[in-house]
């Protein structure tokens, strides 16, 4: 793989994370992870809307007059953004009714404009599609690891599956009610973005 | 930079729009059959469930759920204000939550607690019967929690009274807190207790603590704690239900048409 594709597909990961360093996306990373379910299904939702979009944007950016480009880029995502509802709403029907408004939402998600008007609209598309996985990846990297917390210690189990048996339901657990709701989702992000920074001081603003 | 023409800018919009709108229609066009499934798997699903045929988080197949669903379970539409039931209408197709939504089949509800602004004019009730006897009526409701419009089942035995489930299968409540209402430990409190009281006036309520078991305590359920608004509610529309606007009609035909055989 040439350095450039690995760049690409990597560095979203930890050395610029879209949510951690970027700060970007941060709404839906509260709304969507009370679960690890959950969370899965629109990472995979954005990771998949995320590279079409840099991919086909990317494909037409030397026709795109830059005059109505915001726009041109806005009814692409959109109309992936759609596509990728029906799928869920036709394959995963529960989880989609679980994620319900979100799905659309990804329309809103700064990330998706952000790499299109940012990376897409200068580069090739192998490696914009590459890019939007990456930073699809970093996103996701993000909600599951939110999500994996707030579904352990806000409910006591993984993938629905109890790990912790609650009190209420006669075992020993009791859980964390901030958990489950926005605000334990802001300090997990939040713990995690000065970890990373602690350990990457380059991502320290100064 | 290079220049672009009015014409070429133009052209070039309607020819993204063009594309995009064929993606997305063709996508919809292709999985609407399977979206359609879903929804009917869905509310079947919930309905096995509140009829004790169906553990909640089985994971059964489409076509099992189907199967279990044509030998238990018969759909019949009622006429809501005079408890009729209604033959001509093909209860596989008809949608009770569009019907609400549909000026010529709905009309506005008379002033409730349980947020209801329209009630259709025909409603579905589901019966659990096994030979030629009704075993269970499952009957549709809804109505405001906190945030959301509560959908679910109630499921009464044939005296019409005593409970025998109680399901919520789409509300959008906080969870871990109104949430808790998807609790099977919750849920399985109502089992027993009585709908209405020696008089047929609506009587059961979700109350703040903890209620008695169901033999002595037969009209309140134990409250949620941190869901004292979504219980509110779902006192109110389950009472709301109960009432002469609701299924009572219907209810009180059922039992005088039993204490005639």
């Amino acid at each position: 793989m040439k350095v450039a594709h690995k760049k690409a597909l990597f560095d979203p990961l930890f050395n610029d994370n879209p949510i951690a360093s970027q700060v970007l996306g941060i709404c839906s990373a509260l709304a969507v992870t009370t679960k690890l379910e959950t969370s899965v299904v629109m990472s995979l939702a954005v990771i998949a809307v995320l590279a079409l979009s840099n991919f086909s944007i990317s494909v037409i950016r030397n026709f795109i007059p830059p005059s109505i480009r915001i726009i041109v880029q806005l009814t692409i995502i959109a109309s992936l953004v759609i596509v990728t509802d029906q799928v869920l709403q036709a394959f995963v029907f529960d989880i989609s009714k679980q994620l319900s408004v979100f799905v659309g939402l990804i329309i809103t998600n700064c990330i998706v404009m952000g790499r299109a008007e940012a990376y897409a609209m200068q580069n090739p598309p192998v490696d914009s599609f590459l890019d939007g996985i990456g930073n699809g990846l970093g996103y996701s990297l993000i909600l599951l690891i939110v999500g994996f917390f707030r579904e352990l210690l806000g409910a006591g189990k993984l993938f629905g599956y109890s790990v912790m048996p609650l009190v209420t339901e006669g075992g020993w657990y009791q859980p964390n009610g901030l958990m489950v709701l926005a605000p334990g989702a802001f300090f997990l992000i939040g713990i995690f973005i000065w970890l990373l920074r602690n350990f990457k001081p380059e991502l320290r603003e100064t | 930079m290079k220049q672009y023409s009015n014409a070429y800018i133009i052209g070039f919009a309607a020819g993204v729009c063009l594309i995009c709108s064929i993606v997305v229609a063709t996508s919809a066009v292709v999985l609407k059959e399977r979206q359609d499934l879903n929804k009917v798997l869905d509310r079947q699903k919930k309905v096995l469930i509140v009829a004790g045929l169906m553990e909640e988080g089985q994971t059964i197949t489409a076509d099992e759920v189907q199967q279990i669903f044509d030998d238990n379970i018969r759909i019949r539409a009622i006429d809501l204000q005079t408890g009729d039931f209604d033959e001509d209408i093909d209860t596989v197709i008809y949608d009770q939550r569009k019907a609400t939504k549909d000026l010529a089949l709905s009309r506005v509800a008379p002033t409730n607690r349980a947020g209801i602004t329209r009630l259709p004019l025909k409603a579905l009730v589901y019966e659990r019967f096994s030979g030629d006897e009704i075993e269970l009526l499952i009957l549709p409701i809804e109505g405001k929690g906190l945030w959301s419009t509560l959908y679910g089942f109630l499921a009464l035995a044939p005296d019409t009274t005593t409970i025998e489930g109680m399901t919520f299968y789409e509300h959008g409540e906080t969870p871990g807190l109104g949430g808790e209402i998807d609790n099977p430990r919750w849920k399985s409190l109502w089992k027993g207790r009585s709908a209405y009281d020696a008089q047929w006036q609506p009587a059961i309520t979700v109350i703040k603590g903890a209620a008695g078991p169901a033999e002595d305590d037969p009209y309140r359920v134990d409250g949620l704690s941190g869901a004292t608004l979504t219980c509110r509610g779902v006192s109110n529309l389950v009472q709301f239900w109960l009432s002469a606007d609701g299924f009572e009609p219907f209810l009180a035909k059922f039992r005088g048409e039993r204490s005639a055989v």
